[in-house]
């Protein structure tokens, strides 16, 4: 009983193996473009699920569109013409690294920014820090040391 | 203590009052941006995308008809009048939600053009069958890559397309009489009247 049981649970594991999402009868057989569309999926963002790229999305569209970014490579395309096909198509956001324009500056910029801020704030409050008083004269000193002979 | 020996420590930073007071100030500033940015975040919905193909000609497909009453769908039935492009399929829950509305909205006079996104044709016909036609012309983009040329992310979409066949408005999801009042009927007469 629990051989059979102890089999089953393997078969169960054997089965469930890692879960690719590029389906093998998606890859091109030149592994040249093959490469290159994987590199391309990793770019491209599945707009179904949204923080996945279609390289490792297994929803519907992804699967459909590593199909096209495939069809496009085959049919001569470069990467920046599949990339530009989509974008047509979903905008930038089917990019997963936006690209640079004025409505990503503070995405690109703000860190870079924030920090700068940060420094200048630092640096303005260490200046603006009092200058150490000045020492005792030998007078006042003399004072001191008379004020704490009389406490004693 | 005499007076001498005690200078009042206001006296040392004689400009900093009016520094200090605005510092208090900085996270009632801070905490109402804070929610200035949050209510706009609530009235946002992060999974609506916005469509890149608005104002841009619709592409170019030819699709075949599921239904012998009636003919498919190709960019070139488009134009001439506004019309609505609905995407939608039998597999797709919200895609029966929204039929009563569509259906009220073709009652109505309005042109709607239906393609049967990714959908096996006689599973699309049981779905009309049962729930009632509201499409002049369906077409059947059974590799989704029509959907794919219009920036379909996922089933239902429904365009609004001019005379010229340009598109002009998208709305993902399902759509309600109010989304109909709100957003579909006066982009619809705005068209009309042009």
């Amino acid at each position: 009983m629990t051989t059979r049981l102890t089999l089953a649970l393997l078969l169960l594991l054997a089965a469930a193996g890692p879960a690719l999402a590029v389906n093998p009868d998606e890859r091109l057989a030149d592994p040249v473009l093959e490469a290159r569309a994987r590199a391309l999926s990793k770019e491209l963002r599945c707009l179904v699920c949204q923080n996945e790229s279609i390289d490792d999305s297994n929803a519907d569209l992804a699967h459909d569109l590593r199909v096209l970014v495939r069809e496009r490579l085959t049919a001569g395309d470069t990467n920046a013409q599949v990339l530009a096909y989509l974008q047509a198509r979903y905008g930038n956001f089917v990019l997963l690294k936006p690209p640079v324009d004025p409505a990503t500056w503070v995405l690109w910029f703000g860190p870079a920014v924030a920090l700068a801020i940060g420094a200048a704030v630092v640096i303005q409050r260490r200046r603006a820090q009092p200058a150490p008083p000045a020492p005792l004269t030998s007078e006042e000193r003399a004072r001191v040391d008379l004020l704490l002979a009389d406490d004693k | 203590m005499s007076p001498e020996t005690s200078p009042a420590p206001a006296a040392t930073q004689p400009t900093n009052g009016m520094g200090r007071r605005l510092l208090f100030l900085l996270p009632v500033a801070a905490f109402a941006a804070l929610v200035g940015v949050f209510a706009l975040g609530l009235g946002h919905d992060p999974t609506a995308l916005k469509s890149a193909m608005i104002d841009k000609p619709a592409p170019a497909f030819t699709l075949p008809p599921i239904l012998e009453d009636r003919p498919g769908l190709a960019r070139a039935d488009l134009g001439g009048k506004p019309v609505l492009v609905n995407f939608f399929a039998s597999w797709c829950a919200p895609c029966r939600v929204e039929h009563p509305t569509l259906t009220g909205l073709a009652a109505s006079g309005v042109p709607v053009y239906g393609v049967a996104y990714k959908d096996k044709p006689q599973d699309a016909r049981r779905f009309l069958g049962d729930l009632g036609n509201p499409y002049q012309r369906i077409g059947l983009d059974l590799d989704g890559r029509t959907a794919i040329d219009f920036g379909v992310y996922g089933v239902p979409e429904t365009f609004i397309l001019d005379r010229d066949g340009r598109i002009r408005y998208r709305y993902a999801g399902a759509l309600t009489d109010s989304v109909l009042k709100t957003e579909i009927l006066p982009r619809l007469e705005a068209l009309s009247a042009q």
